[in-house]
């Protein structure tokens, strides 16, 4: 970890950060305030109290809402308690979330409409990967910053463009690639993977084949499931008997059935078997039918049970946003949260601050300095405003990179038996948006 | 695996597909043959059947047995009364409107799902199987909960098969379906033919939705598939034939199975859809369905 | 020539029209300026789609394949050879062209109920297509065009389409397009023709017509006026992916139409922007929107059966086109 990071530390240093770009800012407002255009004025006037808008783009309807819901709930825990801890810069977060129906068409209108009708100072909070692409264009040339929580590669892979980033969770590539030196070294060499067939499902397929070949392993076959799937159990059948390792990933209503299904075709005869918590996010694993997975391995962002190396950090964020110790909401123990993404929304919220704080920000003239701001970090501290660990920042990439762990269900409970370095999920790339011009 | 034992797997996964296929298709071509209208809200029917399970099974926590008995009574009653509602609201003052009815009815499927997004949520939520076991293969293992389901499905057929060649009810409802007109003529209530037609039709989706959910899970989008399904099935079987509609939803699960072990996946589905398309198009009745009248 | 008093309120409510989607960019706030061109881009879908449903009665539950077909035949040509836009927009047209064709050759041996379904299968085939061959389009996910793409010069002009007035007026310029087109066909020969085969296809054949020709370019028409929008949706607003060919880009234009009036001129815009409208501001108020849409649907064709043009022609204007 850089020692040099810039981290939010305790309370005592809060206030005196926060008075001290208090008087930054309102030097840096009176200064702007002769150059701008007549528009601008009300909002420089208002600077020290006028709240900081953040718009929230949510899946509260489509395939993607029983992410959003918890995503909703992990952001308003974050905004509450930066508003009690003094707001942004001095100044309170408003939220106006927009619920865009996990769809990219709708994605694209919702950043408009951020954009020119709520006016708001920055968008965040996109999950699902097509609404991301869709929308992210459009926040371009709207010239909106634009902070998704969607782990996919999109943002890393430099197809998008410069107002687009990704500092609250590692993205698929990086995931996926520190996975393979522990499942060559611990569970075999020879994988099967089952994914969905679209792009999700592709990444998986692309980074993982090369990761595991890395190992010196090999993909015994691949399995793509086509979208529209609700059974599963006559694809098994495919997978080859001299399979060491089903490696699985699937999202969507189905994911129930599909694990289900995986069990009373195997029984107790089985390959080791390794998947991606995607599969069971938002699903409880006492299920009815998931007993099969005792003693099979998930990828984790997050470790969803509470366990003794459970850090002060964690704790302070479950309780925060309400989850138990079993990542069930505190008011309803079936309810299960989505613990491996929705920290995303915490962390890119403690980004927001520290980029706003940082780069004296006052109001959207000030946009590009925003930017710049953003792309000068180089990573966050293990903290409350970063529970999920230590990660490294790549500026040029505009993407965050952290520890993975990797858990064993045990009792019907997810432990984490291992957790990966940073450079385990290093890769290379020439992606460069600060080329871009702004 | 081998071929075979892939076959065989691919041949009982087609077989239970087939059955509750039938179940819902039979139910859209009910209302389809008698009322001559195109429900497109019959899968919101079939999710409100398979999420009404979730909560009576819920009731009875500690006895899933009587928890699921008690869906398989209760959800189709409730089902079975919304479908009432609609008609007496909706299709009735549309007096059956083909055009008309299509549009309503994708307005009723939006309201019934985010009804149930609203009160249920967006979570997918198991139902725990009435009766549990594995079966073991020499090759693979399966499902018990799967035969009973098969074994449901046919009686449910069975029954439906008698309702509608030996009761009276299944007369006057064959009547109405050959000549509204006449039939009104000769006495038949035809409007609450029609009402009882819809609501049969929609207890039928419930019903196998009631059947599918201990295999799938309970969830508000769930109704597209088999609405999409039952549709071809329909289509395929003929419009005036339940027995055609029976026969096409066996064509259509076992072969989606069979496929499948040949294909890539996504290939199979595409090339199973382009069938479909071209057999309507070439047997335009059906492949068991008389000529049009 | 002196025209009709029926051609000159026809002309002086379209031209009319046209002016006032002309000046509105003036006035409009930002958001709404972005929205009215969207708008107008997919009031020219849903303006296609009528031309089929409407005037030859046939109801398709597939046209979000011609949409598609025209999104991925510019966006990909443009993606991965630099097409110039202008090109791209003439394949993409005319890719959905082929495929309206193609489609309308087979299909359009079945009527009614078969022929929607029909057409939803393939549909349905061609959606798994944008999956199956993720390679190039990169599946649901989808593909961005770069902003240098979308920068041209055009006889001597340069156009910038990610600039929000030029978006405006190309997507102005698609929209009156399709509406000239559309007020030339049913005001034609040919159109009279395609009403009659929607009123009473036996007797138009008995006078002599050759109805499947005339319904295949009726449907040919459409699908290309629904490439054309898709076409223009990738150029002005840069993303193409596998959920514009959903079945659910299907029934939009369905129920836009239905809701603007069927076989009306005018009414696939006033659907569109009332539809659109609608979703923008219940939304804001409560989660599920989607409710009211529905209960919108079902309340229009209890009381409005004719559509808001339809029912509106019916009462004051029988003139109306």
């Amino acid at each position: 970890m850089n020692p040099k990071t810039p981290t939010i530390g305790g309370k005592k240093n809060l206030i005196t950060r926060r008075s001290a770009i208090k008087k930054m800012g309102a030097a840096a407002g009176a200064a702007s305030a002769l150059t701008l255009a007549p528009g601008f004025v009300r909002y420089v006037q208002a600077q020290s109290s006028a709240p900081i808008k953040l718009g929230f783009q949510v899946h509260s309807t489509g395939i993607g809402a029983a992410y959003g819901r918890w995503y909703d709930r992990t952001t308003q825990a974050a905004v509450k308690l930066i508003n009690e801890q003094g707001g942004i810069s001095g100044r309170p977060i408003e939220l106006v979330s927009e619920d865009d129906g996990t769809d990219p068409k709708r994605g694209a209108e919702v950043v408009e409409k951020f954009a020119s009708q709520h006016q708001v100072d920055l968008v965040f909070g996109t999950l699902f990967s097509h609404v991301v692409i869709g929308a992210a264009p459009r926040a371009g040339e709207l010239k909106m910053p634009y902070f998704v929580v969607s782990e996919g590669y999109h943002v890393a892979s430099g197809s998008l463009n410069r107002y687009v980033f990704q500092p609250g969770i590692t993205d698929v590539r990086s995931q996926v690639s520190s996975m393979a030196p522990w499942i060559a070294g611990n569970l075999g060499k020879k994988v099967t993977m089952i994914f969905p067939d679209y792009a999700f499902g592709h990444d998986h397929r692309d980074y993982f084949s090369a990761a595991i070949a890395a190992q010196g392993g090999s993909i015994a076959a691949l399995l793509p499931i086509p979208p529209t799937e609700s059974s599963y159990t006559k694809y098994f059948p495919q997978i080859p008997s001299d399979t060491e390792v089903i490696y699985h990933v699937m999202v969507g209503p189905g994911v129930l059935t599909f694990v289900k299904e995986m069990g009373e075709h195997y029984g107790s005869n089985r390959p080791q078997i390794f998947g991606f918590v995607d599969s069971l996010e938002a699903v409880d694993l006492a299920s009815p039918g998931l007993e099969f997975l005792e003693g099979t391995y998930f990828w984790e962002a997050n470790p969803r049970y509470a366990g003794p190396n459970q850090t002060a950090f964690d704790k302070f964020y479950r309780e925060k946003v309400g989850v138990d110790a079993n990542g069930a909401s505190v008011s309803d123990p079936k309810d299960i949260s989505t613990y491996s993404h929705m920290f995303g929304c915490w962390e890119t919220l403690y980004v927001i601050k520290q980029a706003i704080e940082a780069s004296g920000y006052q109001g959207p003239a000030d946009k590009a300095r925003l930017i710049e701001a953003t792309e000068a970090m180089t990573g966050f501290s293990a903290s409350n405003e970063h529970p999920q660990g230590d990660k490294l920042f790549d500026g040029k990439r505009h993407q965050c990179y952290g520890h993975q762990f990797i858990s064993k269900v045990e009792g019907q409970k997810l432990s984490v038996v291992h957790q990966t370095s940073i450079e385990d999920g290093q890769y290379e790339n020439d992606t460069d948006y600060t080329k871009q011009s702004l | 695996m081998d071929l075979g034992p892939h076959l065989l797997l691919a041949l009982l996964e087609g077989t239970v597909a087939a059955f509750v296929l039938a179940v819902t298709a039979l139910g859209l071509s009910l209302v389809f043959g008698v009322m001559r209208i195109v429900n497109v809200a019959h899968g919101e029917f079939f999710m409100l059947g398979a999420v009404l399970a979730w909560f009576l099974t819920s009731l009875l926590p500690e006895m899933p047995f009587w928890g699921f008995m008690l869906a398989i009574v209760g959800a189709p009653l409730v089902v079975g009364m919304i479908a009432v509602m609609a008609d007496a609201l909706v299709l009735r003052r549309l007096n059956y409107e083909p055009e008309a009815t299509i549009v309503a009815t994708i307005g009723l499927l939006y309201i019934l799902q985010q009804a149930v997004l609203t009160i249920y949520g967006p979570d997918a939520r198991p139902v725990v199987a009435p009766i549990s076991f594995r079966v073991q293969f020499p090759w693979f293992g399966y499902s018990g909960y799967k035969f009973i389901a098969i074994g449901a499905a046919a009686l449910l057929l069975l029954a439906a098969w008698y309702g509608v060649t030996r009761t009276k009810f299944g007369l006057i409802m064959r009547a109405t379906q050959f000549d509204r007109e006449t039939a009104q003529a000769f006495g038949v209530p035809v409007k609450l033919v029609y009402a009882a037609v819809f609501a049969l039709g929609a207890m039928l989706a419930a019903l196998a939705g009631v059947l599918i959910v201990p295999l799938q899970q309970a969830h508000y989008l769930m109704g597209l598939d088999p609405l999409l399904l039952s549709f071809i099935v329909v289509i395929i079987g003929g419009l005036d034939s339940l027995k055609g509609t029976i026969l096409a939803a066996f064509i259509i699960g076992i072969s989606d199975g069979i496929i499948s072990v040949f294909f890539s996946p996504t290939l199979a589905k595409i090339i199973a859809t382009l069938a479909v398309a071209l057999v309507l198009v070439f047997r335009p009745n059906g492949l068991f369905g008389g000529r049009s009248r | 020539m002196r025209l009709r008093l029926a051609d000159r309120r026809i002309w002086g409510l379209h031209l009319g029209l046209i002016a006032v989607l002309f000046l509105l960019q003036f006035v409009l706030p930002d958001y709404h300026h972005t929205n009215v061109a969207r708008i107008l881009v997919l009031a020219t879908y849903a303006m296609g789609y009528n031309l089929l449903v409407g005037y030859t009665g046939l109801l398709s539950l597939g046209h979000a394949m011609f949409f598609a077909a025209g999104l991925y035949g510019a966006g990909l040509s443009i993606y991965y050879f630099d097409l110039h836009p202008v090109l791209g927009f003439l394949l993409g047209s005319a890719a959905a062209l082929v495929f309206a064709i193609a489609v309308g050759l087979i299909a359009l041996r079945t009527t009614g109920v078969a022929f929607m379904i029909v057409t939803m299968m393939f549909a349905q085939a061609f959606y798994l297509a944008t999956l199956y061959f993720n390679s190039i389009t990169r599946g649901d996910e989808g593909l961005v065009l770069a902003p240098e793409a979308r920068r041209f010069a055009f006889f001597g002009l340069d156009f910038d389409l990610a600039e929000p007035v030029t978006r405006y007026n190309m997507a102005l310029a698609l929209f009156v397009g399709g509406l000239i087109v559309c007020l030339m066909l049913v005001r034609s020969p040919v159109g009279r023709v395609m009403v009659a085969i929607r009123e009473n296809e036996e007797r138009t054949r008995m006078l002599g017509y050759n109805a499947r020709d005339y319904k295949l370019l009726a449907l040919s028409l459409s699908g290309l006026l629904s490439g054309a929008a898709g076409a223009a949706y990738v150029l002005l607003f840069a993303y193409m992916g596998s959920t514009f060919a959903g079945i659910q880009y299907s029934i939009l234009p369905l129920l836009w139409v239905l809701l603007g009036g069927v076989g009306t001129v005018v009414g696939p815009l006033i659907g569109t922007l009332l539809m659109f409208y609608l979703i923008d501001k219940t939304s804001e108020v409560m989660s599920s929107y989607l409710i009211v849409v529905g209960a919108v649907l079902v309340l229009l064709v209890l009381f409005f059966p004719k559509g808001i043009a339809g029912t509106l022609r019916a009462r004051y204007a029988r003139w109306m086109p």
